[in-house]
């Protein structure tokens, strides 16, 4: 059946990934938490049910059940539509990451990178638009010190992806985890993988570049007049971020679904989307060990690092990537 | 062709419905008490006395047109990245980098004008 195929399979592989997110925003809480915790040597959630297992739904609960209050001073329908604008661009770089060989997330597309280049870009309007219409001077100056911050991060983030881009040759992920590499095109990668991931930090607002949201400057930057569900969705935003990005980065530079050397790839595709999980989870606890390690750069020094030095290194590194494709492929 | 993209139409339509389902649960199962203090501005406590809506500094401005030149550079790499190895294959090594050249030649020129120009300066 046509029908089937077209609208009902699409609409079940939608709402299972989004139901996983879900999930996996509400553990990665308690993940952040509890390893939080270890780091400054106290217990973390320890109260609702077995090692502050139950926390996360607790935490759901209760903001579903927050009195909606929308100040009188604010833009009424940008104000409620910002929260949403910004909570779907997560969800929806999931669409073309891949689970398997013949598993796609949920469409099997030839233009991976462009999605996530495309969808990456529309992440910066939920957080614009919020600080804008909140008509709150801590909410303005937080919306544009995140929207000019993720927006310097996007040409570096831009110009590494051409370079994975120049290695790989295809627009597809599928191929890019599928087809064979040499060793120092690994060793290439890899090179430029922290550079690549301190983009992912500044474009994900996550500590250490969480400038937009100083508490003892801003309050809480571009969500401070939210409240109950809607700072959640703002919340969930930025943690569905970190486990998209960390996904992104594990089929980029840690072969996605596959193991090393090809080990077991015919055996169970099946495993494909829990060796993604697993890749996903070690990601994470770098995010967090970053949060839990380093301080706040000023704001200038924030900026400058993206111009003057990310640019001209992923600039460089790009060319020479021209090159050695080129000439050794 | 066109119908392998159409799941992610449904996917951008599922997205949105679920954001807007989670936007509005609250206003049917969260309590009603409104008063005059829940609708002010919070600004750590001080009454406001004046709007949000004002000027800013032009840098935000500024790194946003960089924004744009830069961004709109990086796309053009992208077709002529994905099709690098037919390009050498069909055309031979220099006619695959040096149209390129010439284009990342005047996109680094820029950048080391901008940069003398103290445009990448945050002051």
């Amino acid at each position: 059946m046509d029908w089937l195929n077209l609208l009902v399979i699409p609409i079940i592989r939608s709402v299972v990934i989004i139901v996983v997110l879900l999930t996996g925003f509400a553990y990665l809480t308690w993940y952040e938490r509890k390893l939080l915790a270890r780091f400054h040597v106290r217990y973390g959630p320890n109260r609702a049910g077995p090692k502050g297992l139950l926390q996360p739904i607790a935490d759901a609960v209760k903001a579903v059940f927050k009195e909606e209050i929308i100040p009188g001073h604010v833009d009424k329908v940008v104000y409620l539509l910002a929260p949403a604008l910004a909570l779907a661009p997560a969800l929806l770089i999931w669409a073309v990451i891949p689970l398997g060989k013949d598993f796609p997330a949920v469409a099997d597309v030839p233009i991976g990178f462009l999605w996530i280049l495309a969808i990456a870009g529309v992440e910066s309007y939920g957080v614009i638009l919020a600080g804008w219409s909140s008509n709150n001077n801590y909410s303005l100056l937080g919306a544009l010190r995140s929207s000019a911050q993720m927006i310097s991060y996007e040409i570096p983030l831009g110009l590494f992806l051409v370079s994975i881009l120049l290695l790989a040759g295809d627009f597809s992920l599928v191929n890019l985890v599928e087809a064979p590499r040499a060793w120092w095109e690994w060793l290439w990668l890899w090179i430029m993988f922290p550079l690549f991931f301190i983009c992912i930090l500044a474009e994900t607002n996550r500590s250490p570049f969480d400038l937009p949201e100083t508490e003892n400057e801003l309050v809480a930057g571009f969500q401070t007049e939210y409240g109950g569900i809607k700072f959640a969705l703002f919340f969930m935003a930025e943690y569905i971020s970190m486990i998209t990005t960390s996904a992104i980065m594990a089929t980029l530079f840690f072969g996605g679904y596959a193991l090393p050397f090809g080990i077991g790839s015919d055996i169970l595709p099946i495993l494909g989307p829990f060796i993604l999980a697993g890749k996903v989870i070690v990601l994470l606890f770098l995010f967090i060990w970053v949060r839990a390690s380093l301080g706040r750069p000023r704001y200038d020094q924030l900026m400058g690092f993206a111009w003057r030095t990310l640019l001209p290194i992923s600039l460089g590194y790009m060319i020479i990537t021209a090159l050695l494709t080129v000439f050794f492929k | 062709m066109a119908q392998d993209y159409f799941p992610l139409l449904v996917f951008i339509v599922v997205s949105i419905v679920f954001a807007f389902i989670a936007i509005g649960l609250p206003s049917i199962l969260g309590p009603r008490r409104k008063n005059q203090q829940k609708q002010e501005p919070y600004e750590s406590g001080i009454i406001p006395f004046q709007d949000a809506r004002r000027r800013f500094p032009i840098k935000y401005y500024l790194v946003a047109m960089l924004f744009i030149l830069f961004d709109i550079e990086v796309i053009f790499l992208y077709p002529w990245a994905g099709a690098l190895l037919p390009l050498r294959d069909g055309y031979g090594i220099w006619l695959a980098l040096v149209p390129m050249g010439v284009f990342l030649f005047i996109l680094i020129a820029g950048l080391v004008y901008e940069w003398s120009k103290g445009a990448l300066e945050w002051e």
